[in-house]
């Protein structure tokens, strides 16, 4: 049974008409997000295209284990996310609050994966202008790659901070039972984007060529 | 669906099916295919994100409107790097590229 | 045309009294912390006007400076921060707010039976984000300004100009962030708040410009962001993406930042042409001519908008195949303006047209916007443009589109609207006066230019070989009374706010639902949504028109 019926926000003349434009309005706003990492993936393209060896033993500087684990926990995080929708869909409270609490933990495990990552790879030296090195000559073009590699990584991790913020509100209101399924929605479809985005980053910034 | 809402069962499989696909990425990544190696990656991410879209976000039920949306960020975005491909793919150089001679502080 | 409007007694107005209507309230707090697009648009409206100011008057400085050949106002370095800082300002805190920040904000909801936009305090949102964005750029002015030119070519703005400017990227790169935000208002507000029976093909054409131009809001501004981050990044912490001597490629700032740029001058041309269509049939009395095509050439110049940035490239060392690419996607680019101009002038055609002074802006963008826009074909053909490419013939054509024809459309609009907007009529006679004024200024100041540029001067030189100088003196000539055309409307606008004449709910009995709310509008635009049944700009036909005087 839903705890609350949400109010419809006076410019609007029915709940569904609220419903529909919320939620095309945070498709629009993915689009914008799209095109907004689109201008770093044409850096990429630029940069890959113009020095693909560089490219090629840069990216395998990079743990698979880590990129590979990271990447499995943003689906399993989709994956509740999901359901958590569901449940708020059919005004399920408690599991919307588990849900939201493995989905915000999940985002969290990401971002401690993630830290481990970094330090290893200052470790390694090889976060640009921080001691970098790189053996093997065209050092800047590699350093190109790791900048591009932080800078990508880091604007999603950004989005994953801001996306767990979100959630860990949501959760708050789901616990006092103040919170509607339109909202959840909006949020899941934040969510789901921003774990698009790590899919097609890893085998962008992890897999280039091939391995051995 | 019932009364709108999506089973469960369509987000589990969603779900096994992006694992599988995950495992398939990661292999892909040790095998030797070329200059394939590359397409075959994104066309296997494309994939994965076909699935979250329809299935994870809804699409698959959802209104036209939002089918436009999703697409137009896509092809927007396709804009943008083949046109500015065109440049770099049919640039035509003068001289061979200079290795860098830049000593790094 | 004019419905009254039945208030309940307990709200009805003592004797004497004007109704209750959105402007009402006036406390500060009641402006500052506003939802109401009405209001909101108002706000830009002030902002912009203080950013234009600042603008026009780098602008006057350059011209003085150019009245003599060798330069004597300012230093060579003053010179180039006074046309960033015209560039900057004039772009992203005055044409592209104006029309849809402005009268978009205030028109959009009323003209589509709505009660506001669909995301209000996202709207609110977006003006302080404007404001915050325009006060970073105005602070880099003040420690010292910035001489890269609105352009930030890289690698001088990376590697070798001033510090300030980070902080005029981060302007730009703030208020970037409002206009996304107002495009994605505007596109649900289209798509999802008409009122009902107000199908896509019954809506003004003023709508589907506003809708167009929200697309490129949308899908365009991001990747400057990006560029603008990225510039950020590689001046303080050096990364080569946009220096050669770390593999990095300056003309890969060009792309990205001319992706954007390109659609931004459909950004501000749109709303002017949405402007006019709704101008034209207004004061020809008569539908306007070929509907659908205005509506989808709006949509296929912002698409096709996207494809020919290259063009601002040509001489950068951008493959030659390529460049013939953008060249004949911006030959394609020009037909749907074209056709727009050839439907207003149709909708002309047996018309009963009146010169009211919204009509005069809208007649002199029609032909200015046509020299601007043909202009630009000159540039488009690669051979030419390796002649004119940077020189005063590039200013001249980006003029003759932006002032001769957005600033016109613009002030069209706010005469149209200032009505609607205030409740009081503008003096008829002073606007029509200011406006040939404008057209007369505005000619002599850029027409010349199109001459200076074909002579061979460059643009961005603050001196010049002495034999040019006859065209930069009437150039300045130009200019000074192009000033007075401008500083007119700001004083009579003012005065109507306290002695024009009360404005009628439908002053120029146009057609439109903005018109079928009382001047100006209660706080929720309507007492009920109307209903839509008919088509567009349904005047009567020739035989039933009667002469109304002004």
């Amino acid at each position: 049974m839903p705890e609350t019926t949400p109010s419809t926000a006076h410019q609007f003349e029915t709940l569904s008409q609220q419903r529909d434009a919320d939620i095309a309005g945070m498709w629009i706003f993915l689009a914008t997000e799209v095109m907004f990492f689109g201008g770093l993936i044409m850096c990429y393209t630029f940069a890959r295209y113009s020095y693909p060896q560089v490219f090629e033993a840069a990216s395998h500087r990079l743990y698979v284990g880590y990129g590979g684990t990271n990447t499995a926990i943003l689906l399993c995080s989709s994956f509740t996310m999901a359901l958590a929708v569901r449940a708020a869909q059919m005004g399920d409270r408690k599991w919307l609050l588990r849900l939201l609490m493995a989905t915000i933990g999940l985002g969290l495990a990401f971002l401690t994966v993630k830290g481990f990552e970094y330090h290893t790879d200052y470790v390694e030296h090889l976060v640009p202008r921080l001691d970098f090195r790189w053996e093997g000559g065209e050092s800047p073009h590699a350093e190109l790659f790791f900048w591009l590699y932080f800078t990508l990584t880091g604007l999603h991790a950004l989005h994953v901070t801001i996306g767990i913020c979100v959630l860990g509100t949501m959760a708050i209101l789901a616990g006092r039972g103040r919170i509607g399924e339109i909202p959840v929605e909006i949020a899941g479809l934040y969510w789901h984007f921003v774990d698009i985005v790590w899919v097609f980053l890893f085998p962008l910034l992890y897999l280039v060529g091939h391995r051995s | 669906m019932k009364n709108g809402v999506p089973s469960s069962r369509a987000y589990v499989g969603t779900f096994v099916a992006l694992m599988a696909l995950l495992g398939i990425t990661i292999m892909a990544g040790y095998i030797d295919l070329g200059v394939l190696n590359l397409p075959i990656a994104m066309a296997i991410s494309l994939a994965k994100t076909l699935l979250i879209i329809l299935f994870f976000m809804h699409v698959w039920h959802g209104s036209r409107l939002t089918w436009v949306i999703a697409g137009a960020g896509f092809f927007w975005l396709m804009l943008l790097l083949v046109l500015a491909m065109t440049d770099y793919r049919t640039r035509t150089p003068v001289a061979p590229m200079p290795a860098s001679h830049v000593q790094l502080p | 045309m004019n419905p009254v409007l039945d208030t309940p007694a307990s709200t009805a107005p003592q004797e004497g009294e004007p109704p209750e209507n959105y402007l009402t309230e006036h406390t500060v707090i009641s402006w500052l912390l506003t939802t109401d697009h009405k209001r909101i648009g108002i706000l830009y409206l002030l902002s912009i006007l203080v950013y234009f100011a600042i603008a026009a008057v780098a602008a006057a400085m350059m011209r003085i400076e150019l009245l003599w050949p060798d330069g004597r106002l300012v230093l060579p370095e003053t010179y180039n921060k006074l046309f960033t800082i015209h560039g900057v300002l004039m772009v992203w805190f005055f044409l592209i707010p104006s029309i849809p920040a402005v009268l978009g904000n205030f028109v959009i909801p009323l003209m589509i039976g709505a009660r506001d936009v669909a995301f209000p305090k996202l709207n609110l949102l977006s003006w302080y984000l404007f404001m915050f964005g325009g006060v970073l750029v105005v602070y880099s002015v003040i420690v010292g300004g910035v001489d890269t030119g609105w352009t930030f070519y890289t690698p001088y703005s990376t590697t070798y100009a001033n510090p300030n400017v980070v902080t005029m990227v981060a302007g730009v790169f703030v208020a970037g962030f409002g206009s996304i935000l107002t495009g994605l208002n505007f596109i649900i507000t289209i798509h999802k708040m008409r009122a009902p029976g107000l199908t896509w093909f019954r809506l003004p054409l003023f709508i589907w410009s506003m809708y167009s131009t929200s697309l490129i809001l949308v899908l365009a501004t991001p990747v400057l962001a990006i560029t603008l981050l990225a510039i950020t990044v590689e001046r303080i912490w050096g990364i080569g993406i946009f220096d050669p001597n770390l593999g990095g490629d300056p003309v890969l700032f060009q792309h990205m930042f001319w992706f954007y740029s390109h659609p931004a001058v459909y950004i501000m041309i749109l709303p002017g042409m949405g402007v006019v269509s709704e101008l034209i049939t207004c004061f020809s009395r008569k539908k306007i001519f070929g509907y659908n095509f205005i509506a989808f050439s709006s949509i296929a110049i912002a698409v096709v908008g996207f494809m020919v940035w290259g063009h601002h490239m040509f001489v950068s060392s951008q493959s030659i195949y390529a460049g013939m690419v953008f060249s004949i996607l911006s030959f394609i680019v020009a037909v749907p303006s074209a056709i727009k101009v050839f439907n207003w002038t149709a909708t002309l055609y047996k018309g009963s047209v009146s010169f009211e002074t919204p009509m005069l802006y809208a007649l002199g963008f029609i032909g200015l916007f046509t020299i601007g826009g043909l202009t630009g074909l000159f540039l488009a053909a690669l051979a030419v443009d390796v002649h004119l490419h940077d020189t005063y013939f590039v200013v001249a054509h980006f003029h003759y589109i932006m002032v001769g024809g957005m600033v016109m459309g613009f002030m069209g609009g706010l005469h149209y609207w200032w009505p609607k907007i205030t409740g009081r009529m503008y003096p008829e006679m002073a606007g029509r006066v200011a406006a040939l004024v404008t057209f007369v200024g505005f000619n002599l100041t850029f027409f010349p230019l199109f001459l200076l540029g074909y002579l061979g001067q460059p643009r961005r030189y603050h001196s010049y070989p002495p034999e040019f100088q006859v065209f930069h003196v009437l150039s300045t000539a130009g200019a000074s009374i192009l000033g007075v055309g401008y500083l007119m409307p700001l004083i009579y606008l003012l005065w109507s706010l306290r002695h024009g004449k009360k404005a009628p709910a439908n002053p120029w009995g146009a057609t439109g639902l903005e018109w079928q709310t009382p001047s100006p509008p209660p706080r929720d635009n309507f007492e009920t949504i109307p209903e839509v049944n008919g088509e567009p700009y349904d005047y009567p036909p020739l035989e039933q028109r009667t002469v109304e005087p002004i």
